[in-house]
């Protein structure tokens, strides 16, 4: 049995995806920039694919800039806000203790160079709330950028109530929404948004392409110099087979985004009801305001990394936020930041549904990992201390 | 390449001298829990040599691996011997660890040692503190003791 739950670390193609992409590798090849009748096709091709992305996102096609993904576009969007607001004597931006590194590195970038970074806590729940949002905001706050949907916990934030409060302020609002486009309804007009980012292999599209979303009237700083591309603002030529499969991928994962969504809950809340059986174990992140798909527990008395190696051997794909599998020194930042010690954050397991998992898999991942927690627990002199009552359970 | 090597995914699946020993002549814990990593060796003693040997770990596949593999190589040794071991030999008797792995190896030697000198002290032996490195801060960890 092969079974992936791996999805917030990337997705598999869909056909769909794959099939547009091929015309464009080796018969619609031409570079878009080209004046033949070659490259002007590709244009054509990269123009459609800009207005249906934008159709999705509710804005214009010109308003669209395609990148490399995520974090191209999460850096450029607060390196452009960070320009626009040095230019008008702001340096203070707001954000949140657990957004993806491509969002916090960037950001210690910004404040070796002057900037002044708030980074807001989250709850116990992993949530933050418009009205922290709104106590934080100064006089000269730039760019307000915190996370649609977190990657490791899945929460999902009140980005449309945090939009209302960052226009009626006037500042800035950027989302990195790369694990909630295609999984969750997204409108940048509703919801406030001025720039958003992200990644099409998040919703079954390809690795290497991504969209930044920055309102009309919001010059974006380059953050790739060289060509016209892209009006001017990222360089290089496009990747048109990636751009076509990303289209096509978002498409039809908004289009399915209410039957979807159905089917990945009903597995997700099985999932943690079985999982929720193993003594001593916590679900990270609110239990109903998270990604349909995501799934992720602490395991008192384990280590996370040799929890993934047996359970790729009992062929299931997941993921971990202890520090061994990262080859860090911490555990997951996001867990610690949610409240949970070092020693309970090593012990960490995310899986991460698409619909292409059954509700048998489920059935099999409960019964895997039960059998796996008990096995290392047995060997975990931890574990020991706390059964005999040397030490004290942090999870009750 | 994959991460770890055939051999230590071996130790790491089929770990051996797994346990407790009831009764122990020496034990020995080190690491922290905070780290990610805890190993826990017991020693059975007859005569200075090891006539048994179990571990307890909670961490990583090579901490695991590691574990495992340091209790082979000590296991019937004499005492003397068994003094002598080092990550360096544990490492490469795994064949290699990825260099942010090392620090399993490390754990692996100064848990051995460090039950050792638990039953020196025990027994009021005799025995040059030269070989035993103070276990308590093992360098490797990180951020907050």
């Amino acid at each position: 049995m092969k079974i992936y739950v791996d999805n917030a670390a990337t997705t598999k193609m869909s056909r769909a995806a794959v099939e547009a992409m091929l015309p464009y590798m080796s018969e619609i090849y031409g570079n878009p920039s080209s004046l033949h009748s070659d490259g002007q096709a590709a244009a054509e091709a990269l123009y459609s694919a800009r207005e249906r992305i934008a159709a999705v996102l509710g804005c214009t096609a010109k308003e669209i800039t395609f990148t490399s993904g995520g974090s191209e576009s999460d850096t450029q969007a607060i390196i452009t806000a960070a320009k626009l607001g040095e230019s008008k004597g702001k340096k203070h931006i707001i954000s949140t203790a657990f957004e993806h590194h491509a969002v916090l590195h960037t950001l210690e970038a910004l404040e070796k160079q002057g900037f002044e970074i708030t980074l807001l806590d989250i709850d116990e729940y992993g949530l933050i709330t418009a009205e922290q949002v709104k106590n934080a905001l100064r006089e000269d706050t730039c760019l307000v950028t915190v996370m649609f949907a977190n990657n490791e916990i899945g929460t999902i934030q009140p980005i449309g109530e945090i939009g209302a409060v960052c226009r009626a302020a006037g500042v800035l609002f950027h989302t990195d929404a790369v694990q909630a486009v295609g999984h969750l309804n997204i409108n940048v007009i509703e919801q406030n948004i001025d720039i958003l980012s992200l990644s099409a292999h998040k919703f079954h599209g390809p690795k290497g392409a991504g969209v930044l979303y920055a309102r009309k009237g919001i010059a974006l700083q380059n953050v790739i110099f060289g060509g016209a591309q892209e009006r001017g603002k990222r360089a290089g030529t496009e990747n048109i087979p990636a751009i076509m499969g990303m289209a096509k991928a978002l498409e039809d994962s908004a289009a399915n985004i209410s039957a979807n969504s159905e089917k990945l809950i009903k597995m997700r809340n099985r999932l943690i009801n079985g999982l929720s059986e193993i003594p001593h174990s916590i679900l990270n992140g609110d239990r109903e305001k998270r990604l349909p798909g995501n799934v992720n527990f602490c395991f008192e008395g384990i280590e996370g990394e040799s929890l993934l190696l047996l359970l790729d051997d009992k062929g299931i794909a997941a993921s971990s936020g202890s520090a061994c599998t990262s080859g860090a020194l911490d555990p997951s930042h996001v867990l610690l930041a949610l409240g949970r010690p070092h020693e309970i954050a090593h012990g960490s397991l995310r899986l991460s549904l698409s619909v292409e998992n059954t509700d048998e898999e489920i059935e099999y991942i409960i019964t895997a990992v039960k059998e796996v927690v008990e096995y290392l627990r047995s060997m975990s002199p931890v574990w020991r201390d706390l059964v005999s009552g040397k030490k004290e359970f942090v999870i009750k | 390449m994959a991460l770890y090597s055939e051999k230590v995914m071996d130790h790491f699946r089929n770990p051996r001298n797994v346990g407790v020993i009831e009764n122990a002549d020496g034990i020995g814990e080190v690491g922290n829990a905070k780290c990610g990593d805890i190993m826990k060796i017991y020693l059975k003693i007859e005569n200075d040599i090891i006539a048994d040997v179990k571990f307890e770990t909670f961490g990583c596949g090579s901490a695991i691996a590691s574990s495992s593999m340091a209790t082979e190589m000590i296991k019937g040794k004499p005492l003397s011997e068994a003094l002598t071991l080092t990550n360096k030999a544990v490492a490469e008797a795994l064949d290699g660890l990825p260099t942010h792995k090392l620090h399993c190896s490390v754990l692996a030697e100064e848990a051995i040692k460090s039950a050792i000198r638990d039953y020196y002290e025990r027994n009021g032996i005799e025995y040059d503190h030269k070989l035993f490195p103070d276990c308590g801060s093992c360098g490797h960890c990180c951020g907050e003791q």
